[in-house]
């Protein structure tokens, strides 16, 4: 086992380096500069836009800037950022803290909503229980976040006053006060995104402990004289757990990626709006560090939830 | 158990099979809600235009936000323009583009994962990163890209609409497989050792019918579930896409951007959000339905085992 | 009344018989407005008056508590030089100060300078090749240095080095020189004669210290720390900033005006969207302040009814227009389509164009779509309102666009569209994604389809419509569409950049990597006469009938279809004063007199 993992982590260099490389062509040859707000701007002549665009070495072939990114990344150099001239591990170590909170709290929202729901609803399918749960969880991925964002909004921040919609990282307050504010704007960007997750895993859970329950050894469980308690725990939820880890260990990694939509809607200085931000404005050295965290994430959480899946199935062998 | 039995039974013919799926299928109550539901849609929206005359973007300014009535059943937006009109219209491109880029990503996504699961090894290694890396790739960007690389020579072979159309659907339904290829594989890693399909593999059968017969029909839980919910995702990507510029024309009112477009006016005007959300909600529960429909006729034991 | 006349009693004013107050009333009796006339007087040598101070009642300083304002885009870096955006430079303007603003009029108002240059006062040279400036005494920088001439000089070196790269390089290329006359005072002298003289060190060009930033002139301009904790003049001073979200800041106990600022803290909060960012200043009175409300008028009206906030207007000189394309986007020649070896098919036919202009409904777009964000106008160049020509007319006709096109002899097809030797009107009209451009684009297209023109709308979405980037070919410069629109904004209270867009030798081609300013590819050299002669008239009458003859031709041959002309629009808290928008300057220019009633 431990030699798969090993093994495993040191092909991760050679797929990294490929993924950087993609990356970067995507993002170069993708249509766009950072001057976007300069051209309407008569004040300003044409040649500044050409000047930056040389300056920032955005007219030098692609294979070049690959080059010059990979060997300054090698020395630990993540480049500046185009917009804010700040160098972007300053940026992006800004924003962790907020997003790893914000997207951390709604993932445990998510599953603390899903698991137990997602079984209840399997073991007595098509009762009443299954069927409110069926209509929230369908409402809940039916509608986008930019619009169960904004009901929220409408109805806590501006008809009952409750709660803040505009998210401050730095709140003055201190002591019991700074928590209570930070909880204050903290709970509708969570909300919005655990309800979301929440009813998407809500549905796999319920689906994959109806899968698992009808199996064999569920019977053979049951018939030994196991309680059914014992049998769903032990049995039935530990089978089950396995697409649920493929989807959790899909899910991890945006804790790193932000959410983009919740993230604007709620002002939320995040990773996501640091992204969608430098996407937009083609800000690639931002963008590039970004994504290419993010990759490695990707690429690592899955190699987890490999491993998880030996543990939960004893007889999935790796070889 | 009967599902040991299966591999010799060879000499049954497989059109009974799917008979009995079938007749399962129509038995199945709530999957008959659903294929009714999803008909009635799809006709609204493809006769709906034909005998609801009103044209989609007749501006008229006295009346504006106007809440249900009889002149617009579903009330007008902010250029007073009927949505009824502009739902109906809409929804053939949100049904088509929601369903036809679900198929795409499903068919990627088991064809990836059950590749992958069943051969293991090298192959599931070289196609597992290949879905890291498509799911690391920065969406917009790409998409950006592939509009910019693609969009003038689809015009030009498929003509406008049918171009942007195939785009919308390649992109949605290109982007969304990776989560069905890594819960496929999953399913296949931990089904290709269960008894069953040992037995079956025991008993001779050919790597393609172990697949095919034992492992695929009892891993589409999870592929039925992404399904419905790939449903919901590809009608609002594609309001995203429009928003962007990469979608259709600005002009054309598809469900996920009559969404979008109302949200501004939802505390004034909230029967402009309520339709189109209603919509794309009835469509994931009407094909959500069906799939549990699908799922449980489907199912091998019961179709032999006859519970 | 002719020149002669104006000249006459300009001397009348200057010797004493006639008083300010009487030939500024003359003026707009002959349909003149007062900042015309202010700025006649001013160039004749007639002292001017005082600018009008913003009432401001609080009698010491701070004591206002917190601001809080909200940009919905956020401030992604903090040095006026390199800012990008309006966000940008709007942010700067809380630590740095320039000379001079531009106030609501579009006269300068003194800010570090002790008074504004006029010929009378001798500062600016009768010739207009150079201006002196007089520095306040007793301003010190936020870490207590000092501000003196030598600041101002820097000032000069550091944006004119193209090493530098910074945004205003334009503002500051033409001078010649900057010399340091004394510890207050600095003689700019230009090349040629300069009537805008007041573009360098004024407004969005505000001055950065020299003792922070001299190592850090050229190449290494972006290592400088102070970037990012900007050591300024300005009524608030640094605390903290995190780029694309929040800058804070708080009371600078040593501003050098008395009793100011009023507030103790000052926070601005970036990104999210504009609707919200409305909602939180007019519902929920989270915030006290929000620019740029981008909203329907009709959504702005429904959110002030919240009882909390106000909408805030100011009149701007951006122009939302439509532009013609001269050329044909359709046929490629030399790797390049809209070429000028091309002439539009369609377009090049004034009858279509006249008929466009009156197809465009104005009055709706105003009314139903921008409301206070803007109104309907007949010219290109609206502001100030001393070049606004009264020669134009628009109206909304659909008939009379039919009769146009009939008489030009384009004929209705089968389907209803209009064709003229197997050349049909159906044009593409491309604008940047943006919920009011694309309710224009309906509203176009609706009254198009009346006329038998058929329009296909297209929307690009802003950051690659407007990016420079030479290989893509949807970008505003490229102009492969028959018709586009968008905005050109005046930032700055001379007309002469803005009317740079329509002169022949800086036409957008593959030559010149499509940075050249004339998209519509127009050419005349009447234009091209009177632009030139603009550049160098140091007489505002005679320069003001320059540039609204240039404006004239612009709507006469239809180079572009005026839409609309837009307003600055923010949301204020109801009991916030003193803010005095101004449509030159940045949204926080006068922020030292914001106070709370």
């Amino acid at each position: 086992m431990s030699k798969y993992v090993i093994r495993q982590v040191l092909i991760l260099i050679p797929v990294l380096l490929g993924i950087s490389l993609v990356l970067f062509t995507i993002l170069a040859m993708a249509p766009g500069d950072p001057f976007e707000e300069l051209a309407t701007n008569p004040n300003v002549p044409p040649e500044v836009r050409a000047n930056l665009r040389a300056k920032f070495g955005l007219d030098d072939p692609i294979a070049v800037r690959y080059l010059r990114w990979f060997v300054s990344m090698m020395k630990g150099d993540w480049g500046f950022s185009f917009v804010s001239r700040v160098d972007v591990d300053t940026l992006i170590l800004q924003r962790l803290p907020t997003s790893l909170f914000i997207l951390g709290s709604a993932l445990v929202l998510g599953v603390i909503i899903a698991l137990p729901i997602g079984t209840m609803s399997a073991l007595r399918p098509y009762s009443l229980f299954d069927q409110i749960a069926t209509t929230f969880a369908f409402i809940g991925f039916s509608l986008p976040t930019f619009f169960t964002g904004l009901v929220f909004i409408l109805v806590f921040s501006i008809w009952l006053d409750w709660l803040p919609f505009i998210y401050r990282a730095d709140i003055s307050a201190t002591g019991w006060r700074w928590y209570w504010e930070q909880l204050r704007q903290s709970i509708m960007p969570i909300a919005v995104l655990g309800l979301f997750q929440g009813a998407t895993l809500t549905r796999f859970m319920r689906s994959a402990v109806l899968d698992v329950i009808r199996l064999d050894y569920v019977n053979t469980a049951r018939a030994k004289g196991l309680s059914e308690k014992t049998t769903v725990v032990k049995h039935v939820v530990r089978n089950a757990l396995i697409p649920v880890v493929t989807l959790l260990a899909l899910q991890v990694p945006g804790i790193f990626g932000g959410a983009i939509i919740t993230e604007q809607i709620f002002r939320v200085p995040g990773i996501g709006s640091l992204l969608i931000n430098s996407i937009l404005a083609n800000d690639t050295p931002v963008v590039m560090a970004v994504t290419f965290v993010y990759s490695a994430l990707v690429v690592l959480s899955n190699l987890v939830a490999d491993i998880l899946y030996g543990w939960l199935d004893p007889r999935i062998s790796y070889r | 158990m009967a599902t040991v039995a299966l591999p010799l039974r060879d000499a049954q013919p497989r059109t009974s099979l799917w008979r009995e799926a079938t007749r399962r299928f129509v038995k199945h109550r709530l999957a008959m809600v659903g294929l009714v539901l999803l008909a009635t849609m799809a006709v609204a929206v493809v006769a709906g235009p034909l005998v609801y005359r009103v044209p989609i973007d007749a501006i008229d300014f006295k009346a504006k936000l106007k809440a249900p009535s009889w002149a617009h059943p579903m009330g007008t937006d902010d250029l007073g323009q009927d949505v009824l009109a502009r739902m109906l219209y809409g929804g053939r491109i949100s049904l088509a583009v929601g369903i036809i880029s679900m198929l795409i990503a499903i068919t990627l996504g088991v064809l990836i994962g059950a590749i992958a699961g069943q051969l293991g090894g090298s192959a599931d290694h070289v196609l597992m990163r290949i879905t890291d890396l498509f799911l690391s790739l920065p969406g917009l960007p790409l998409l950006l890209l592939i509009v910019y690389l693609f969009r003038d020579s689809l015009r030009k072979f498929l003509g406008p609409e049918l171009g942007v159309f195939i785009l919308i659907v390649a992109v949605i339904g290109g982007l969304r497989w990776m989560t069905v290829a890594r819960l496929v594989r999953a399913q296949f890693l931990s089904l290709r050792e269960k008894e069953f399909v040992e037995a079956a593999r025991g008993l001779g059968a050919r790597p393609v019918r172990q697949v095919w017969r034992h492992i695929l029909p009892n891993a589409m839980g999870p592929v039925i579930v992404a399904a419905t919910i790939d449903v919901a995702a590809a009608i609002i990507a594609e309001s995203s896409l429009s928003f962007l510029g990469l979608g259709f024309p600005p002009d054309i009112p598809s469900w996920g951007r009559i969404l979008f477009d109302a949200k501004d006016n939802l505390d004034f005007a909230p029967h402009w959000a309520l339709f189109p959300g209603a919509a794309i909600f009835l469509t994931v529960l009407s094909i959500n339905y069906m799939g549990d429909g699908l799922r449980d006729a489907l199912d091998p034991r019961k179709v032999l085992g006859g519970k | 009344m002719d020149d002669h006349g104006i000249r006459e009693l300009l001397g009348e004013v200057r010797r004493g018989r006639l008083t300010r107050r009487a030939f500024v009333q003359t003026m707009i009796g002959l349909g003149l407005t007062a900042p015309m006339a202010a700025q006649m007087l001013a160039s004749a040598g007639v002292a001017q008056a005082q600018t009008r101070a913003p009432a401001f009642t609080p009698t010491r300083r701070g004591g206002g508590g917190a601001l809080r304002v909200l940009w919905w885009q956020a401030p992604t870096l903090l040095n006026p030089h390199f800012g990008t955006g309006t966000k940008d430079l709007d942010a700067s303007r809380i630590f740095y100060e320039p000379l001079a603003a531009y106030d609501p009029d579009g006269n300068l108002a003194p800010i570090l300078a002790e008074r504004i240059p006029t010929v009378e006062n001798g500062d600016l040279s009768k010739d207009g090749t150079s201006v002196v400036w007089q520095i306040k005494k007793g301003v010190a920088w936020h870490d207590g240095k000092p501000l003196t001439a030598d600041d101002i000089v820097f000032n000069w070196e550091y944006a004119a080095d193209p090493a530098t790269a910074t945004v205003n390089i334009a503002s500051y290329r033409d001078i010649t020189r900057v010399e340091k006359l004394n510890e207050h005072a600095v003689k700019v002298v230009y090349k040629d004669a300069t009537p805008f003289w007041f573009d360098a060190f004024c407004g969005n060009r505000p001055i950065i210290p020299k003792h922070l930033f001299a190592a850090y002139k050229g190449g290494q301009s972006r290592e400088a720390p102070t970037n990012l904790k900007p050591v300024g003049t300005g009524p608030y001073r640094f605390v903290d900033f995190k780029p694309g979200d929040i800058v804070r800041a708080e009371l600078n106990p040593a501003y050098h005006q008395p009793n100011r600022p009023f507030f103790d803290t000052l926070e601005m909060k970036g990104g999210g969207d504009a609707v919200s960012a409305a909602r939180a200043v007019l519902q929920t009175g989270e915030y006290d302040y929000a620019w740029n409300m981008q909203v329907e008028d009709d959504i702005l009206r429904r959110l002030e009814q919240g009882g909390k906030g106000r909408v805030d207007v100011w009149a701007g000189g951006g122009v939302e227009h439509v532009q013609c394309n001269f050329t044909d986007p359709s046929k490629e020649v030399d790797g390049e389509r809209s070429s000028l070896k091309t002439t539009h098919p369609v377009l090049a036919d004034v009858a279509v164009r006249q008929a466009l202009n009156l197809l465009v409904d104005r009055a709706s777009v105003h009314e139903q779509i921008y409301g206070r964000q803007g109104q309907a106008t007949a010219n290109f160049l609206n502001a100030p309102s001393r070049y606004r020509s009264g020669n134009t007319r628009w109206e909304f006709n659909v008939d009379r666009a039919n009769q146009v096109l009939d008489a030009a002899g384009w004929k209705r097809g089968a389907d209803g569209i209009r064709a003229k030797d197997g050349k049909r009107l159906r044009f593409v009209f491309q604008t940047s994604i943006n919920a009011p451009r694309q309710k224009t684009q309906a509203i176009i297209k609706q009254a198009c389809a009346k006329a038998g023109i058929d329009i296909e709308v297209k929307s690009v979405v802003a950051s690659v419509y407007f990016s420079s980037d030479a290989a893509n070919p949807d970008t505003y410069s490229h102009f492969y569409t028959d018709l586009q629109m968008y905005t050109t904004n005046l930032n700055a209270p001379d007309p002469q950049s803005i009317m740079r867009q329509f002169v022949s030798w800086d036409i957008a081609s593959k030559e010149t990597k499509w940075a050249g300013r004339n998209i519509t590819r127009w050419r005349s050299e009447e234009y091209d006469r009177l632009w030139k002669g603009a550049e160098q008239e140091m007489d505002p009458v005679k320069r003001a009938a320059m540039f609204i003859r240039m404006n004239d031709l612009l709507i006469q041959h239809v180079v572009v279809v005026p839409v609309l002309w837009r307003n600055g629009v923010g949301a204020a808290a109801n009991r916030l004063r003193g803010i005095a928008q101004s449509g030159w300057d940045s949204t926080l220019w006068n922020l030292a007199n914001w106070h709370k009633a």
